[in-house]
Parts: structure tokens; C-alpha cells; sequence
């Protein structure tokens, strides 16, 4: 009798006792394994590209813009009166699949990419790794008459990057120039360089952006410099602008790669910027 | 000895054999953004909860990044700078229904009162809702205002005229015996 008494007892304070643990502590944990998101704010750094791709039916429209060099003194408004641009367009066929192309003004230049993002970080994985195949075209008319293969340049890159908080990120991004015919003897068809940049948020919409590509293999003579470029970058919801000064008046791997002309520290620097629109077009 | 096994049976029917616990079968999270440019609509069918139909005690957990926005970049974005669903992955509320009488079928307007965490921050809040009992099925319906400073949530002057101060929320979910 007595345990029957016991029984209806705790009969009767189970449901109660159950009531006072916390239903939250029997939920799953949601937590997840997802991959991290926004490493970058913009498809560039500053000249070369970073991990990031276009989401699927996302379209980009990227207007780059460098103007001519700031020691070049007041009478050229240094370097306001000069201009160099790039007009271009980035589509996301898949989430990690992405094309694009582009117009630069510097020597007439079309070119098309198409970029893969074969690895995402996330817990368990380091880095986000996006693979790069680039074209470039040279349309301008010079003084010998260059078949169409002379104007093709190649590129090959791998970007590797980590987010390493929710305000800095870092990148590693070996590249391959390959050029079918270069203009000087001092240049070489086949270069390679190492990328290094990197961003830091200093408050939630702006941040610091930086890159450096050094050529592992110029020529010994090669009248080209390393390129250098440092900036500030505001993101406004559809909206990235970019804020540059760097020593390359090119936009593109070739360009900027193999091709810099200016001396950084001996103040041939470009003020420049990249502005883009990203428009969803589907879902 | 057969009694007290008896016995001992019965306790374990009532806590195991025909549970007072409910669990999601479906359900869905949808918040509404009404501002002067843009009106922005997100929407989760992801998320898990427990009712307990004995005491009325409800228990959300939603997980911020299972929700779905027409835009992706706008879903990176609300992930990424404002929810911070990196640190804060989940949204949570734990609490009681007020005026929940266990004995009826039926609909019945209900009050929710407990702790909303979101972003991190936890709150007590009340949201009226409706919960329709029947008798293996709980339907439980709500729409609430977030609003997005009371979770430390904040909109760069920019945006300002893109995203609401306050979110509306509704929840809709139907519930299984566990």
C-alpha cells in the first residue's frame, strides 16, 4: 500500500518535475557545420581577384577605374587628367561557379574568366580554395602587325584564403602568366608570382585592403615592378566600393602581373577605385 | 512483487508509453522587413521545438542560417554583419503558455511568456498566439515585433532606408507526439 501511495506520488510530480527542466536543453543543436560566408566583400582586392564567386544567377557589374600617377605633378592634376578602366560583368552560374569578362582600355584589352570555388571553409576545413582560368585579348593596333595568337595572354591562378575572425581575412594566391608572344626581350611568356593580401574590417560596412604580387621568375632585366596595392573598402548592402592606390594602371592578370611599370616608393602610384552593383537576377 | 512491477510499469507508460511531448512535424519562421526602398521577406522551415503538453512549457530553436531570402547576397549580409550567425548561430525561446487550458480541444488564444534570445541577447517577452489542439496534432500560431535595438542589432546609416527598426515575425508550426 505504501508503495502504491509512493507511486501515485511520483506519478503525479513527473509531469511537473519534467516542467521544471528546460525543454531548450533537449532541443538538437543547431549549431551546424556552415560554411563560412563573406571571407571578402568584393569578387577583387584590390587589382587580382579573391575567393569569393557570384551566388548562383547573381550578376555583377564591376567598373574599375585607375587614374595616372600622383607624381605627376600639378600640371597633370597628379594624374586626374590621365584614366585607365575596366568595364566588366561577373555571373554566378552555380553558387561556386562563376564566368565572367571584361573591357580594359589599356592597350584595348577584352578578356574572359571563368573562376571555381572548390573548397569552403568551414569547421573541419581551413581554408575556402577557388581556382581561376583567365583570357585576355589585346585589340590595340600597334606598329607591327600582330597575328591573333600574338595577342593572347593566359592566366592560371590558385586563391587560398582564411577568414581568421569575423574582421580579418587573409589570401594566398599563386598565379601563371602565360603571354603567346611578349613585346621586349627583357620580358619572359612564362611567369609565375606569389599573391598576398589581405582585409581587416575597421567597422562593420569599411575596411582595409591590401595585396602584393611578387614574381618569382622576371626576367633579370625585366623593366616591371612587383605590384602593390592598398586601399579602403565601403560595403553598402548592394554596393562595394573600393579605394585604391596602387602602381599597376592594369586590371587584369597580364597587366598587372607581369606588366607594372611603376615604382611604388618612388611615388608612381595610381589612385584608382572599383565599384560594383550586384544584381539577383533569378533565384 | 507483481504489483510493484505493475506499478512500476504504469510509471513508465505515463512518462514513455503515450508521451505528453511534442515535437515538430512542420513548421515555418517567416520575418518582414517594411522599409521606405525595400520590403524584405525571409522564410525557415528549419527549425526545431518541444511542446509539453502537461505544463504548456514551449522551447524554439531556430537556426539562423537556414533562412531563405529572395536576394543571397542580402542573406549573406543578414548573416554575416548583423545576426553574426558565426557567433550566434541560433535564435531561441524558452517559456510558458499563459491562459493554456490543457482540458480543452480546440483553438485557444494563448500568451507565450518567456525568455527570446536573439543575436545573443535574451529578453522576457510576451507574444499572444493561438494554439489548436487535437488529438495527436498541437498547432501553434504566432505573429510578433522584433525590434532590432532591443538585440543590439544595429543598421549603418546607410541602410537605414533599406531595412526596418522593427521586424515582424510569424511563426507557424505544427507538432507530432514525440
Amino acid at each position: 500500500m505504501r508503495l502504491l501511495i509512493l507511486a501515485v506520488v511520483v506519478m503525479g510530480y513527473t509531469p511537473a518535475l519534467f516542467g521544471q527542466n528546460d525543454l531548450l536543453d533537449e532541443l538538437p543543436d543547431d549549431a551546424g557545420n556552415y560554411e563560412v560566408i563573406q571571407t571578402f566583400k568584393g569578387t577583387r582586392l584590390v587589382n587580382g581577384h579573391t575567393v569569393e564567386t557570384k551566388s548562383a544567377s547573381e550578376l555583377e557589374f564591376i567598373i574599375s577605374h585607375r587614374f595616372g600617377r600622383l607624381n605627376s605633378g600639378g600640371y597633370n592634376l597628379y594624374g586626374l587628367d590621365d584614366a585607365f578602366i575596366r568595364i566588366g560583368l561577373e555571373y554566378g552560374i552555380t553558387d561556386d561557379l562563376g564566368v565572367g569578362i571584361g573591357r580594359s582600355s589599356y592597350d584595348k584589352t577584352y578578356d574572359a574568366y571563368a573562376k571555381y570555388k572548390l573548397l569552403a571553409q568551414r569547421p573541419g576545413v581551413p581554408v575556402t580554395v577557388t581556382l581561376l582560368g583567365s583570357w585576355a585579348y589585346r585589340t590595340l593596333k600597334g606598329i607591327v602587325d600582330y597575328e591573333p595568337e600574338d595577342r593572347m595572354a593566359f592566366a592560371a591562378q590558385a586563391l587560398i584564403a582564411r577568414k581568421l575572425s569575423d574582421r580579418v581575412a587573409v589570401q594566398l594566391a599563386p598565379v601563371w602568366v602565360h603571354k603567346n608572344l611578349v613585346d621586349t626581350q627583357e620580358e619572359i611568356n612564362d611567369l609565375l608570382a606569389l599573391g598576398i593580401g589581405a582585409r581587416a574590417s575597421v567597422t562593420r560596412s569599411v575596411a582595409l585592403i591590401g595585396e602584393y604580387y611578387l614574381r618569382l621568375n622576371p626576367h633579370e632585366n625585366s623593366p616591371y615592378n612587383d605590384a602593390l596595392g592598398i586601399g579602403v573598402e565601403i560595403e553598402t548592402g548592394g554596393h562595394v566600393f573600393q579605394l585604391n592606390f596602387t602602381n599597376s594602371i592594369g586590371m587584369i592578370e597580364r597587366q598587372f602581373v607581369s606588366e607594372t611599370s611603376g615604382d611604388f616608393f618612388d611615388g608612381d602610384v595610381h589612385f584608382g577605385f572599383n565599384i560594383t552593383r550586384t544584381f539577383q537576377l533569378g533565384r | 512483487m507483481v504489483r510493484s512491477i505493475f506499478l512500476v510499469g504504469l510509471l513508465f507508460f505515463q512518462v514513455y508509453g503515450f508521451s505528453q511531448r511534442f515535437e515538430v512535424k512542420s513548421g515555418n519562421i517567416t520575418f518582414f522587413s517594411d522599409a521606405p526602398i525595400e520590403d524584405i521577406e525571409a522564410v525557415s522551415t528549419k527549425l526545431s521545438s518541444l511542446f509539453d503538453k502537461p505544463s504548456g512549457k514551449l522551447a524554439f530553436s531556430v537556426p539562423i542560417r537556414e533562412f531563405r531570402f529572395d536576394k543571397k547576397l542580402m542573406q549573406q549580409h543578414f548573416n554575416d554583419k548583423y545576426m553574426e550567425s558565426a557567433k550566434f548561430p541560433v535564435a531561441t525561446f524558452s517559456g510558458d503558455l499563459a491562459g493554456y487550458d490543457q482540458s480543452l480541444t480546440g483553438m485557444q488564444q494563448v500568451t507565450a511568456r518567456g525568455e527570446l534570445s536573439i543575436h545573443g541577447v535574451r529578453k522576457r517577452v510576451e507574444i499572444p498566439g493561438t494554439i489548436t489542439v487535437k488529438p495527436d496534432e498541437v498547432i501553434v500560431d504566432a505573429t510578433f515585433v522584433v525590434a532590432l535595438k532591443d538585440y543590439n542589432i544595429e543598421i549603418p546609416q546607410l541602410l537605414w532606408q533599406n531595412i526596418a527598426e522593427e521586424i515582424k515575425v510569424t511563426v507557424s508550426v505544427v507538432y507530432k507526439r514525440q
